[in-house]
């Protein structure tokens, strides 16, 4: 589904990424984990390509990103993304930001979008939220609209980076329920988090990542109980 | 005539006070001619704000693109315009730059181009300003979603940036509403122009001048409390 191949991304002189390399298959469920800086965020962005990679190659479902003739924007479409700090908008209902993009980019009718819009609400319990403004919802609520509408384009994929760490501690529960869902349901995720509980119970694999590098990586079990690499296991011990 | 109305006309204290209402009559006499002008300079004022939005959209979105070519030139229009004397560009358009380009340009003419352009770069730096004060996520969330540069800028940065806009914007219409003043050089007959004719024939300065800067500030006025309304208007929304 996603495909790695030597990723390499720099900010002027800072080298971030320093050759990644992965594959995850469909429907499988990566955490990626790590120290802060140590490139995750910038990892997730360059595979839909909100940054420009140095070298290296992503392949979504077999297309090359980075060659010049692939449309970016029809990527971006099966790849859905949520962000730490939501990033709804804010002149939008919950349900407008959800069929904006389904309506105004696929050419969706109003009508057909309305419905996939409730239908995805009733999925993340919002449905009476649908006309209210972000500004009035709870980080929580915001976060689980921020997800229904990257659902709405129906990707084939999902990105999460770090969609809890923003949240008081009562309303992270009721987002990783949905992204627990949403696993079991086959989407296909890579995700970003500090929530080892999560990583441990709905992970397929996970990616420990150091200063630019997938330093470790494996069954969710496996990293937890027997981490191998010494770096793995001093974060481990500072988190767990 | 009677004696008597001859007698109170002769009177110099009678014609101290004609000569003291003097100022006053010529102003209320003339009142309407320049409320005349006073308009043109609302027409001026109001199409040049129309046309320097426009201007100021595209040259503010020049400003922030992805091509140097556009930024270069979105640099020069805003560093000439916004580094020249607004006097100066009048005289150079009318005099110079328009009559090579159009036929026989009317002083009315001349002040609504002069004055689109000359906004039109004070707008272009609202507007890129507006812009960059929209949350950068939002960009990257539109993004996301698979809608390109001007999708996402035109269904989610502007909206959100013409909010930030407006006070600005209102205040850059009041600017402009007094530098209408200027081109009165060039004899298009807006409230300064009237104001210098009723001037020269009269030579009531206090009461003329006066009485022409009291409606500029009755124009500006009216414009700040409309502006102050929609902020608040804004806000609460
Ligand atoms: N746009 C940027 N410009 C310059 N440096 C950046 C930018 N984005 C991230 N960085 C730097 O890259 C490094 C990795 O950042 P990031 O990928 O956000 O790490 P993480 O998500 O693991 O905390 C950090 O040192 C950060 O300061
Ligand atoms: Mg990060």
């Amino acid at each position: 589904m996603i495909e790695v191949k030597d990723l390499h991304k720099s900010f002027g002189q800072l080298k971030v990424l320093k050759g990644i390399n992965c594959r995850i298959a469909p429907r499988e469920v990566v955490c990626v984990i790590g120290p802060s800086g140590s490139g995750k965020s910038t990892f997730l962005r360059c595979i839909n390509q909100l940054e420009e990679i140095d070298s290296g190659q992503i392949f979504i479902d077999g297309q090359e990103l980075t060659n010049p003739k692939t449309d970016i924007n029809l990527i971006r479409q099966q790849v859905g993304m949520v962000f730490q700090l939501f990033n709804l908008f804010p002149h939008k209902t919950t349900l407008q930001n959800i069929t904006l993009a389904p309506t105004r980019i696929k050419g969706i009718n109003k009508k057909a979008a309305n419905d996939m819009a409730y239908e995805l609400l009733r999925k993340v319990g919002l449905v009476d939220k649908a006309n209210v403004y972000p500004a009035q919802l709870s980080g929580g609520q915001k976060q689980r609209v921020a997800i229904a509408r990257a659902l709405a384009m129906q990707p084939k994929a999902m990105l999460f980076d770090e969609p809890t760490s923003s949240l008081d501690p009562e309303m992270v529960g009721e987002v990783l329920a949905v992204m627990k869902d949403l696993a079991l349901e086959g989407m296909t995720m890579v995700v970003v988090t500090h929530e080892m509980g999560f990583a441990r119970e709905v992970g397929d694999r996970v990616m420990f990542m150091d200063e630019g590098l997938i330093i470790e990586e494996g069954l969710p079990d496996k990293i937890f109980d027997n981490p191998q690499n010494p770096r793995t296991k001093s974060f481990l011990s500072k988190v767990l | 005539m009677s004696v008597t109305a001859l007698n109170i006309i002769t009177n110099t204290g009678i014609i101290d006070y004609l000569t003291s209402i003097r100022g006053y009559v010529v102003l209320t006499s003339h009142l309407l001619y320049l409320l005349e002008g006073a308009l043109l300079t609302l027409k001026i004022t109001a199409l040049s704000v129309f046309f320097g939005m426009i201007l100021g959209l595209i040259f503010g979105l020049f400003k922030l693109s992805g091509s140097r070519i556009l930024r270069f030139i979105a640099a020069i229009y805003i560093d000439f315009f916004r580094g020249t004397p607004l006097f100066v560009q009048i005289l150079l358009m009318y005099f110079g730059v328009l009559p090579l380009i159009m036929d026989k340009p009317s002083p009315f003419e001349a002040a609504v181009i002069t004055c689109s352009i000359n906004s039109g770069a004070y707008i272009a730096e609202i507007v890129r300003a507006g812009i960059q004060a929209v949350d950068k996520g939002q960009m990257e969330a539109a993004r996301s979603l698979g809608m390109n540069y001007p999708q996402a800028m035109w269904m989610v940065i502007l909206p959100q940036a013409y909010k930030i806009v407006i006070p600005p914007l209102i205040n850059e219409f009041i600017m402009l509403l007094k530098d209408t003043s200027l081109v009165s050089a060039i004899a298009a007959e807006e409230l300064t122009q009237r104001g210098r004719l009723v001037y020269s024939t009269y030579y009531e300065a206090v009461w003329v001048w006066g009485g022409v800067a009291m409606i500029y500030l009755v124009m500006t006025k009216v414009l700040s409390i409309l502006g102050e309304y929609t902020e608040r208007r804004l806000a609460t929304e």
